[in-house]
């Protein structure tokens, strides 16, 4: 999939927040500024202002020159941070990352969030339409690169989504200023005449790096994509992870036992802290070597049980080889879920899958055999007996439809129809006997048939008549015949499965 | 002194009988398991749960017929919602058609192991194991060794283990409280309809520990155990004669 990202441009964050917070402003001039080397300059202007030509980076003097009822604004240190910090913790509904751009821009990894909000189009509406509800102006866009996305936020004029892979054609027509330059660099290109990035895009990169620098060249990779461009999330995704470095270096089982008792004992209390318990786990032991040597372990069930879990990963120490020695151990929890607390037991008395004896005895059995000999089985709305029933994965999976029982079914079955030979009488009466491993059975009682066509839309197949038939024993089979009848060939007899 | 003395002995038993892993049981508080006068064979009067049974069968007719009456006793085990481990080295049970024995087959987890070993190592933990309602386990091979160890398993976590053993060369005494033997007979429908009637087997107690050996006739019919009264004084006559 695809990366997507989105940025939002505030235009004017600072004044909108002061307008915001006195409405009265917002009919004047006003600008905000904060003093610098003993003379007032101006940080942000409002759009009365800025139509007066009143610029950021301007002495308050020479402002009120221009126009004298300007109103001026301490801007507080630190604010734009303060609000921009604000507003992506706000925007953590959109996406679980979300960055901060300072000055005056937020960045969300959006990857597979769009269609939540029913595309991508609803979901930079609704973007919009939010911030400027709350009376700010923003422009956000999309594109699968932060580069794209943040070029067209400030200089694209019409999509706001550029669609996947076409970053390339979108930077074409703006001008060298969207690729986040350095003043000097944009005054140099324009200086040479390349105003727009379709100019020198194409350009061999040699010269690029020599005239403007590595700069350009990296943000044009980041933009169109060919580099990756890291960002930091305000909340950042912690792993869980646990070191213990070693005084001398550790060569014998007892010692890396002690080592993971007291990783899995800290990993466990911040576990349960936060309610959260391990599905799988990484215990690395970093070799004085160099090397490393894993050793993995996966539960069935979201476990912060210290005991538990060392019990998994014990049977696996033995395959650690030492060598010279281990300096430095590491758990991590790979895979985590939320963990429901003890508590529920109180009133959930009933023992059944959700019982963590249970799960604790299966996390055993797959830790010594794998996960490939145990298996739970849910209905599946087949015909056919062995597509009558599909394996789960999971043991909090329910059935999502009932179990077939109004036809009488055997209580064992063959993996395989074994074929047999038998006498039955034409068309479709059941055997008079039949021979099974070499014994003769003769049918004194049976029931039948019970036609099984083959579901044509997933295999082809001669059709099945089940006859459920006893021997002179009391014995009880379920047999078929495969097919019908014909002139050219005799169907061939199969049994199936065993009655108690 | 003859009262005294039947009294002694009788306090002797009940004193045993924990020993020997049969705990004491009140009145109500287990499961009745619907098995009607087979419960007169058993010590206290009913099926003992916590305890370690042996199925034999000899070919996979009789596998069938042991696997059915195993799967009604489990599936009244089972009404509290418990979850029932069934190893095997290759399944073979049919999920679909226990829910015809009161088994909801979801509740079940099917573990298939090759090696007779591993599957005797994986009956003991299962049996350790007390949030579980039962554990059926497929053995050929059962030493007395191996079952001593289900035998202190099943004392700590009270969890009724099923041990259904095929075509088993040697069948040395061990540790399991019972012994039982079940056979497919012909079965009947009350007024003559044609086809096959419901599962009837002929269950034979061939062991028990403090309990009477015996021989009956049941039929598994709508959902519970239905004794086959006709059959029943013969039967008990050849037992009596083969007991003495």
């Amino acid at each position: 999939m695809a990366q997507r990202f989105v940025t939002i441009w505030f235009r004017q964050l600072k004044t909108d927040w002061f307008i915001n917070r006195q409405p009265s402003l917002r009919s004047k001039p006003f600008v905000l500024a904060s003093p610098d080397h003993g003379r007032m300059v101006i940080t942000e202007a409002n759009d009365l202002a800025r139509a007066e030509d009143v610029v950021d980076g301007m002495v308050v003097a020479d402002a009120r020159a221009i126009i004298p009822s300007l109103h001026v604004l301490d801007d507080p240190p630190g604010l734009t941070e303060k609000l921009l910090k604000s507003i992506a913790v706000w925007c953590i509904r959109y996406t679980n990352i979300v960055a901060i751009d300072p000055p005056n821009g937020i960045i969300m990894d959006v990857m597979g969030c769009a269609h939540l909000w029913g595309g991508e189009l609803n979901y930079i509406r609704e973007i919009n339409l939010h911030f400027k509800n709350r009376g700010y102006q923003v422009r956000a866009t999309m594109a699968d690169t932060i580069g794209a996305a943040w070029a067209v936020a400030h200089y694209g004029n019409t999509n706001p989504i550029v669609e996947p892979g076409m970053q390339y054609h979108e930077l074409l027509g703006l001008p060298p200023s969207a690729l986040r330059l350095e003043n000097a660099t944009v005054e140099r290109l324009h200086k040479l005449g390349l105003h727009q990035i379709q100019h020198f895009i194409t350009m061999p990169r040699a010269a690029l790096r020599r005239r403007f620098g590595k700069a350009l060249l990296l943000n044009l990779d980041r933009a169109l994509g060919n580099k990756d461009e890291p960002i930091l999330p305000i909340f950042p995704i912690e792993p869980w992870r646990e070191r213990l470095p070693c005084l001398e270096p550790i060569v014998t089982a007892t010692g890396i036992e002690i080592a993971l008792q007291r990783l899995l004992e800290t990993l466990c209390i911040k576990l349960q802290k936060e309610e959260i318990g391990i599905r799988k786990a990484v215990f690395t032991s970093f070799r004085v070597d160099g090397k490393e040597e894993k050793i993995e372990i996966g539960t069935h069930r979201a476990s912060y049980n210290r005991s538990h879990l060392f019990k998994l990963f014990e049977n696996k120490i033995c395959t650690i080889e030492p060598a010279l020695g281990i300096e430095l151990f590491m758990i991590e929890a790979v895979r985590t879920e939320r963990c429901s607390p003890r508590q529920e037991n109180l009133w959930d008395s009933t023992t059944g899958l959700q019982d963590s004896g249970l799960s604790e005895l299966l996390d055993r059995l797959t830790n010594r055999f794998g996960s490939s000999p145990i298996r739970r089985f849910l209905p599946a709305e087949h015909h056919l007996p062995e597509y009558s029933y599909k394996e789960s994965t999971e043991l909090r999976e329910i059935p999502t439809t009932t179990w077939m029982v109004d036809r009488p079914r055997p209580l064992q079955l063959l993996s395989r129809p074994q074929s047999i030979e038998v006498a039955a009488p034409i068309p479709d009466y059941p055997p008079m006997h039949f021979r099974y491993l070499g014994k003769l059975h003769i049918i004194k009682k049976a029931d039948g048939p019970e036609r099984i066509e083959q579901e044509w839309w997933i295999q082809d197949g001669p059709l099945r008549d089940y006859y459920a038939v006893e021997d002179e024993k009391g014995q009880r089979f379920w047999l078929f015949r495969s097919g019908h009848y014909r002139e050219d060939k005799t169907p061939q007899w199969f049994i199936h499965g065993f009655f108690a | 002194m003859p009262i005294a003395k039947s009294d002694i002995i009788a306090r002797l038993k009940k004193d045993i009988l924990p020993l020997e892993g049969l705990k004491v049981i009140q009145a109500g508080e287990e499961p009745d398991l619907g098995l009607g006068i087979i419960n007169s064979a058993f010590p206290y009067g009913n099926f003992p749960l916590g305890a370690v049974h042996e199925f034999i069968s000899e070919g996979p007719e009789s596998e069938s017929a042991t696997t059915g009456f195993i799967s009604g006793l489990t599936g009244s085990l089972m009404k509290k919602g418990g979850v029932l481990v069934w190893i095997s080295a290759s399944r073979k049970v049919f999920p679909p058609a226990l829910q015809q024995f009161g088994i909801r087959p979801e509740r079940i987890i099917f573990i298939d192991l090759q090696k007779e070993q591993d599957r005797l190592w994986t009956i003991e933990e299962a049996l350790k194991c007390s949030g579980l309602a039962a554990v059926v386990g497929e053995i050929n091979e059962l030493s007395f060794t191996s079952t001593r160890r289900f035998q202190l398993a099943v004392e700590q976590s009270r969890v009724t283990g099923f041990i259904i053993r095929t075509n088993s060369k040697n069948l040395h005494t061990n540790a399991c409280v019972s012994r039982w033997k079940i056979k497919s007979i012909p079965s009947e429908f009350l007024d003559d309809l044609p086809g096959l009637g419901f599962p009837r087997w002929q269950v034979e107690l061939l062991k028990m520990r403090n309990g009477k050996p015996g021989i009956w006739q049941i039929e598994w019919s709508s959902g519970r155990f239905r004794f086959i009264l006709e059959t029943l004084p013969s039967l008990l006559l050849e037992q009596k004669r083969k007991t003495g």
